[in-house]
């Protein structure tokens, strides 16, 4: 029988960035998937080993522009194993927030995105207004919207100062509302139950097999989550329970996600008790690597960053190996499209929420038509550092 | 410590050497040869997670860490691979665990480690026009220091 190849990317509408599926089809059907990657790979444990240790966060953050803190999160672990180091508590609560109010926007990315792919636009819109108020948090606490710099080898690199603690709640619970309106609106739509039950589905013993992780494996009913089986961070000092669903369809993957932001809000709210009113050491001083190995994870949104790291002693990483999520994540494909429609694999490959890999940032403004440079490096930092400001002042914080 | 007691007991003679690094990282040392074996057991007898595999150059021979999550103790088990460097040739571990097949590629690419009976051993990451033989992660690797 001929069959048909449906070519979805490098360059295509339903990719956040470029990444290349053959959909090999007879009529409608779905018979075989092929994965091609590699259109954005930067050689970043290569670029890795030619950094300092302590820049090697910076360079790492710039793996993913949506889970930019996973993946230090995980690298500080591992490094913190390897000279086995102890972080102190404040620095931990710290980790965790930032940790989990990440979570919160790339799951509400997700069930946007997931919308707007399924041509239910309001969703698309709910989700990413509803998101907004968590990238001010994290403007207002970090200073950045995205590449929040917080994590560093022994610790936080800033302070989350009584006075912001307010304002984080009082956005927190503004959102609670607004959570749980899109979350029935979804979970009740007959038009995405209509959509999204029994397509894609996932066992536990695929789960087994390709290795998957997160949401995805959640959703098939894998009980796995980092942050509970391998307590680092204030995990394990603060009350939350893991999410999961037994059905392993993109509708099961959705339920998690969504329920998962709540739990997130409940982790933040517990770590800000236990930031209020008290002070202490966000950082310890790690001055030398010993030579040896360490081996870090952390639960990202999108399922367990895995960072192993080698040390001969000097400054630098001998070995930095990164596994992000996705890469285990994406060849259940082969799994989950096989025997469905060209129209449903379009969401069951967006279900597993692939995230390749983002750096791209602009560095210099141009006029395009008189090729006259508008803005320079420092001159958006300038910019940047004025929309933070005014953030600030907006929510009433003083600056120091 | 129970995963390490078990293995012992169960490949005693295949075990070369044993670094526990803290209760929670384990390395074990094995010959290629037995690989496929002891993978297998810790994957489907101890029902390990297949977490990924680390290539690592160094200098005078190739080595693989294959790490297993053994979620439910908060245990990471680390198996390790020792290869000749020119000549660098292991068994592919995807008859077993399908998870494993795009790492193994991804060795193959930018290590240039050999993986047998892998079922489809093709480049993962680099482009088609990448120069053959070329292996960038490699530490010799002249091209990448340009």
């Amino acid at each position: 029988m001929k069959k048909v190849i449906v070519p979805i990317g490098p360059y295509h509408p339903l990719l956040e960035e470029p990444e290349y599926f053959a959909l090999y089809c007879d009529g409608e059907l779905v018979v075989d998937v092929e994965w091609m990657a590699g259109y954005n790979h930067r050689g970043i444990e290569k670029i890795s080993e030619s950094k300092h240790w302590d820049q090697v966060t910076f360079l790492i953050e710039r793996i993913c522009g949506i889970c930019s803190t996973s993946h230090p999160i995980a690298y500080c672990n591992a490094v913190e194993d390897l000279a086995k180091v102890e972080i102190p508590e404040r620095a931990k609560y710290i980790r965790s927030i930032v940790g989990e109010l990440e979570r919160i926007h790339s799951h509400l990315l997700w069930v946007g995105l997931a919308g707007h792919f399924l041509g239910y636009n309001t969703v698309f819109m709910w989700a990413w207004k509803y998101r907004e108020p968590i990238l001010d948090i994290m403007e207002m606490v970090t200073g950045n919207r995205n590449h929040y710099a917080m994590m560093k080898v022994g610790g936080v690199r800033r302070d989350i100062e009584d006075a912001d603690i307010p304002i984080i709640r009082k956005i927190l619970e503004q959102l609670k509302p607004k959570l749980e309106m899109l979350t029935g609106a979804v979970l009740d739509d007959p038009v995405l139950a209509a959509r999204l039950k029994g397509v894609g589905v996932l066992t536990a013993q695929d789960i087994k097999e390709y290795g998957a992780l997160g949401p995805v494996a959640r959703a098939s009913g894998v009980d796995i989550d980092v942050r509970r089986d391998s307590p680092h961070a204030a995990y394990g000092l603060v009350e939350w329970k893991v999410i999961t669903c037994k059905e392993g369809d993109v509708f099961a993957k959705a339920v998690v996600r969504l329920l998962e932001c709540f739990e997130s809000i409940k982790i933040i709210e517990q770590c800000l008790d236990n930031l209020k009113g008290k002070k202490g050491e966000i950082s310890i001083d790690v001055r030398n690597i010993p030579p040896g190995e360490g081996i870090g994870h952390y639960e990202a949104p999108r399922g367990e960053c895995f960072h192993y790291v080698r040390s001969d002693g000097t400054s630098r990483p001998l070995r930095h190996k990164i596994r992000a999520p996705s890469f285990m994540n994406i060849p259940t494909f082969k799994a989950s499209c096989i025997g469905e429609t060209v129209a449903d694999v379009t969401i069951i490959l967006a279900g597993v929420d692939p995230c390749y890999c983002c750096t791209e940032r602009s560095a210099v403004a141009y006029d395009v038509s008189t090729r006259k440079k508008i803005l320079d490096g420092s001159d958006l930092i300038k910019l940047s550092h004025e929309k933070t400001g005014k953030i600030r002042k907006q929510f009433g914080i003083k600056d120091k | 410590m129970d995963i390490l007691e078990t293995l012992r007991e169960r490949f005693s003679d295949k075990i070369k050497n044993v670094k526990i690094h803290t209760d929670k990282r384990i390395y074990i040392d094995i010959d290629k040869e037995n690989l496929l074996e002891v993978a297998s057991f810790v994957f489907n007898d101890m029902d390990a997670r297949f977490v990924t595999a680390s290539g690592v150059d160094n200098l005078d021979s190739m080595e693989i860490l294959y790490h297993f999550s053994i979620d439910r103790e908060d245990v990471i088990v680390s198996l390790r691979v020792l290869l000749d460097r020119e000549n660098s040739v292991v068994e592919s571990l995807g008859s077993i665990i399908k998870g494993a097949l795009n790492i193994e590629r991804e060795m193959y690419e930018l290590l240039g480690i050999k993986f047998l009976n892998h079922q489809d051993l093709k480049r993962l990451l680099l482009a088609e026009d990448y120069p053959e033989g070329v292996y960038p992660l490699r530490k010799d690797d002249q091209k990448g220091k340009k």
